[in-house]
């Protein structure tokens, strides 16, 4: 692979990352959803560019799964979920965003260190696409550790998965299987983390997650 | 033939289920037992031919097991075969104890199939020739000598003592595990072959050396590593006792003898420092705890330390020659330790049968309501006083030829090159005298209150001399104490391939010296003559009494004895354990045991008792033990807030972690 497929998938999976930048920053949960929709597009598009460069038909399966669960059917439900909650406009934000993007580059920074250390002697184009599927992981970790709501934490971790999906995608002849039991996976923790919100709001009239630290009576 | 030995070692293992399948019916320990003697009887005569230079093939054989690309490797060579003997002969000694011991059991189904299984496993660790089958027979020697420390486990201090043995034995494991690493180095070469061919660099030996001496130290009773072994060893039944005394902390002298004489290659000089230095403690400090405790197998026990700390200090001076090449003089030295391995193993076995002898017919080990067990127990009692002379080291009986060897080499010091030995060495030697004047004390006490005097208990007035089989174990294990004290040159000759392969050099030939003699050296300088000892001792000894019932009355005369002024002397008021201990206690324990008495004498008139108090501090423990467990449970208080954690503080920390690692990778060169 070479020239202008080279580009464009290394173009995708940099959007990926660049888009998980902007999660980073969204303090509103409405706007939080709607960048992850554009996160998982993202993610369809560099897995669908990735079946078409490495005539992986199966491949196109991935992207279908991640363009309907991801794209479209989780950040739906979450909407109604938080319109129905009513904190759609909840301002969610442990550290300041300054921090938080700061925090992200030196992550990114890492990650590329390590993965390019590491992987000298591999095809390039699966050492680039290790490397920001690393950071998309990371970033997602960061999101989930930066935020108080329970949401945002959903979807922090769902971002998680999408740099795992990319990092799968990028490696040649990953067998589907191993792409099925990841969405499967996602969309299971969506309904586990669905359902315990519902919960959550029905106990404790809030999805803030310190209110559960809260009741469990702990100093903070 | 080391195919024999391991079949052997296997029907030990196979033993353990079927008296589990037996479990507490009435023959099931006489069948375990008695098939647990005949092995080990096996596997003795089998290593004793090894020994004596009628081993046929295969010597080694390596088995699909274990680490898949290592496999398991088991040898038998001389060092292994001497350690065999020693092993199986107490093994089978202990078997025929608990022939008789064993029916006092109260639940016989906690110690029958863990016996099988520890015999097996020490047979296993000497069998084995790589640092993986080693280790695992080990942790298997170590794990089921547990299970039978806990065999009585609704005393609670057993329960504690099988805690702290526990703890014990798994820092003795990963020392050994670090320094056969350091052995095998980057190479990843488990196999005692590759060991021994490769040559570590002095950093590396000197870590060895030192983990080594940790790790078997630790399971041998090496001051200050002993804190479990007055714990564990009396907590066990009796004959389990005498096999962890006699025979397991020897499994643990090989371990080091394997690793430092024969993996580590060439010694440096300074090694024997160490070396010299935990076994004096130990001869020193055992000795003086095993003088101050009243329970008679804790006695024992201590005494155990005091043992290995001799053994220790023959090991060292055997690499302070070797490291100089005086290769005779470290064979001397050598020899003297195996030596003193061999009779310890024998007296050690022979007291704490003794012991349970005591324990199964009265029920007590507090030397205080013992008394007056010559008359009830007089077979007993014999072979006890045997035991009790033998071990302090007195003529003609063999703990005295192999302390006389040790002195031996410790006369032949002036001749090392290094003033630092120089000057060592003979300090060393004044511990050991000290050592082993203390030890005759210890065992004058140890058997003068147990056996002697008037009864101090009930139990003791109402004891019984126990059943044949425990007998027929004690009178064997007396009998070889005797022979291997007047036919020492017999044992040495025995001996001496051990001390070829791995001093290169041997003990002059002593079956060829007139009169049974045996020179260390060379006859011009010393020697010593078991046999002519016994006779001039049996000689005059019969001679005074003849004397003495000829010439004087020979009419029994019996009248009240003097009570000083006293009207009625009861049992409590005779010399006590507590008083025999008392002057040594005075010199030497207000210094290191910082033991304080305290006398309280009531007013007169007054009809309260006098009372004496003392108080006595274990030094090692408090300056040692207590802080790390202060400090594991200070440490462990402190993590405990991390069981409490909010969700996303748990995220924070694996997110943490993660990032650390990643920067690891980033940074690592």
């Amino acid at each position: 692979m070479h020239g202008i497929t080279f580009d464009i998938a290394h173009m995708l999976a940099g959007s990926l990352v660049l888009v998980s930048f902007i999660e980073l920053y969204q303090d509103r949960l409405s706007a939080l959803i709607n960048t992850f929709a554009v996160h998982a597009l993202v993610l369809t598009a560099s897995v669908a560019w990735q079946a078409y460069v490495q005539d992986a038909p199966h491949l196109y399966i991935t992207a279908i799964i991640a363009l309907v669960f991801k794209a479209v059917i989780i950040p739906v439900s979450l909407r109604r979920i938080v319109v129905k909650l009513g904190i759609h406009r909840e301002i969610d934000n442990v550290v300041g965003v300054g921090l938080a993007m700061l925090a992200g580059i030196g992550l990114v920074a890492l990650s590329m260190v390590v993965m390019l250390r590491v992987t000298a002697e591999a095809d390039p184009l699966a050492r680039e696409d290790l490397a920001f599927a690393l950071s998309v992981v990371l970033l997602g970790l960061l999101m989930m550790v930066t935020r108080r709501n329970a949401v945002s934490q959903v979807i922090g971790f769902m971002s998680l998965e999408n740099g795992l999906v990319l990092a799968a995608t990028g490696a040649k002849g990953m067998p589907l299987v191993v792409e099925f039991s990841v969405a499967f996976s996602v969309l299971i923790a969506f309904i586990v983390i669905g359902i315990f919100l519902f919960r959550i709001r029905e106990r404790f009239d809030t999805v803030d997650v310190q209110a559960l630290d809260r009741f469990r009576g702990e100093r903070r | 033939m080391v195919v024999t030995a391991l079949e052997g070692v296997l029907a030990l293992v196979a033993l353990a289920p079927i008296a589990i399948a037996l479990g507490a019916s009435a023959r099931a320990s006489s069948i375990v037992y008695g098939a647990c003697l005949l092995l080990t009887l096996a596997l003795g005569i089998l290593a004793l031919l090894v020994l004596l230079g009628h081993a046929s093939e295969p010597l080694a054989v390596t088995l699909p097991m274990g680490l898949p690309w290592l496999g398991a490797h088991f040898r038998i060579d001389v060092l292994s075969a001497f350690f065999l003997v020693v092993i199986n002969l107490g093994g089978a000694a202990a078997s025929l104890f608990a022939l008789g011991y064993g029916r006092h059991e109260e639940e016989p189904q906690r110690v029958l199939p863990f016996y099988p299984a520890y015999l097996a496993g020490m047979n296993l660790v000497l069998l084995s020739a790589d640092a993986f089958s080693f280790l695992v027979s080990w942790e298997f020697m170590s794990l089921t000598s547990w299970a039978l420390v806990i065999a009585h486990h609704r005393d609670k201090d057993n329960l504690r003592a099988g805690f702290v043995y526990l703890l014990m034995a798994g820092f003795g494991t990963l020392t050994l595990l670090l320094a056969f690493g350091l052995l095998a180095g980057a190479g990843g070469a488990y196999d005692f072959d590759a060991m021994r061919a490769a040559h570590p660099t002095t950093g590396i030996a000197a870590l060895v050396l030192i983990l080594a001496l940790l790790g078997a130290g630790s399971k041998a009773g090496l001051v200050p590593l002993h804190a479990w072994l007055p714990l564990a060893h009396p907590a066990a039944p009796s004959h389990v006792s005498a096999l962890m005394s006699g025979v397991m902390t020897k499994v643990a002298v090989y371990g080091f003898i394997r690793i430092v004489f024969d993996l580590l290659g060439a010694p440096d000089w300074w090694w024997s420092l160490p070396v010299l230095t935990l076994g004096a403690a130990s001869a020193v400090m055992g000795v003086l705890y095993a003088l101050m405790q009243r329970d008679l197998k804790r006695v024992l026990a201590y005494s155990t330390i005091e043992n290995i700390g001799i053994i220790f200090v023959a090991l060292g001076l055997a690499l302070a020659f070797k490291a100089s090449a005086m290769n005779a003089a470290a064979a001397l030295a050598l020899t003297a330790a195996l030596l003193h391995v061999f009779n310890h193993s024998l007296f050690k076995n022979l007291l704490f049968c003794g012991a349970g002898a005591v324990l199964a017919a009265t029920g007590e080990r507090d030397l205080e309501k013992l008394g007056g067990l010559i008359h009830r127990m007089p077979q007993t009692a014999f072979v006890f006083l045997i035991g009790a002379t033998a071990i302090s080291a007195l003529p003609p009986l063999n703990g005295f030829v192999s302390e006389w060897l040790t002195f031996q080499a410790i006369l032949l010091s002036p001749q090392l090159p290094s003033w630092g030995l120089k000057l060592m060495v003979p300090a060393v030697g004044a511990l050991l005298a000290l050592s082993a004047a203390l030890a005759a004390a210890c065992f004058v006490r140890a058997f003068g209150i147990a056996f002697l005097s008037r009864p101090r208990s009930d139990a003791a007035r109402n004891a019984r001399e126990t059943d044949s089989n425990s007998l027929a174990a004690m009178y064997g294990l007396a009998a070889l104490c005797f022979v291997a004290g007047i036919l020492p040159g017999l044992v040495i000759d025995t001996f001496a391939p051990v001390t070829e392969l791995l001093t290169g050099a041997r003990m002059p030939v002593q079956g060829t010296i007139e009169w049974l003699s045996i020179v260390p050296i060379a006859e011009s300088r010393s020697s010593y003559n078991g046999l002519l000892v016994f006779a001039f001792m049996a000689v005059t000894g019969a001679f005074a009494a003849f004397a003495i019932h000829r010439l004087a009355s020979d009419k029994i005369r019996r009248g009240p004895a003097w009570g000083c002024g006293y009207p009625d002397a009861g049992p409590l008021t005779q010399y006590s354990a507590d008083s025999f201990a008392q002057p040594i206690r005075r010199v030497f324990g207000t210094l290191i045991f910082s033991a304080r008495e305290q006398g309280e004498m009531p007013e007169p008139g007054s009809i309260l008792p006098a009372r004496l108090t003392v108080r006595m501090r274990d030094p090692i423990w408090e300056t040692l033990y207590a802080p790390i467990a202060g400090f594991v449970g200070y440490a462990g208080e402190r993590l405990n807030v991390l069981q409490f954690l909010t969700i996303r503080r748990y995220l924070s920390l694996v997110f943490g972690a993660l990032v650390l690692l990643l920067l690891v990778l980033a940074i690592w060169p």
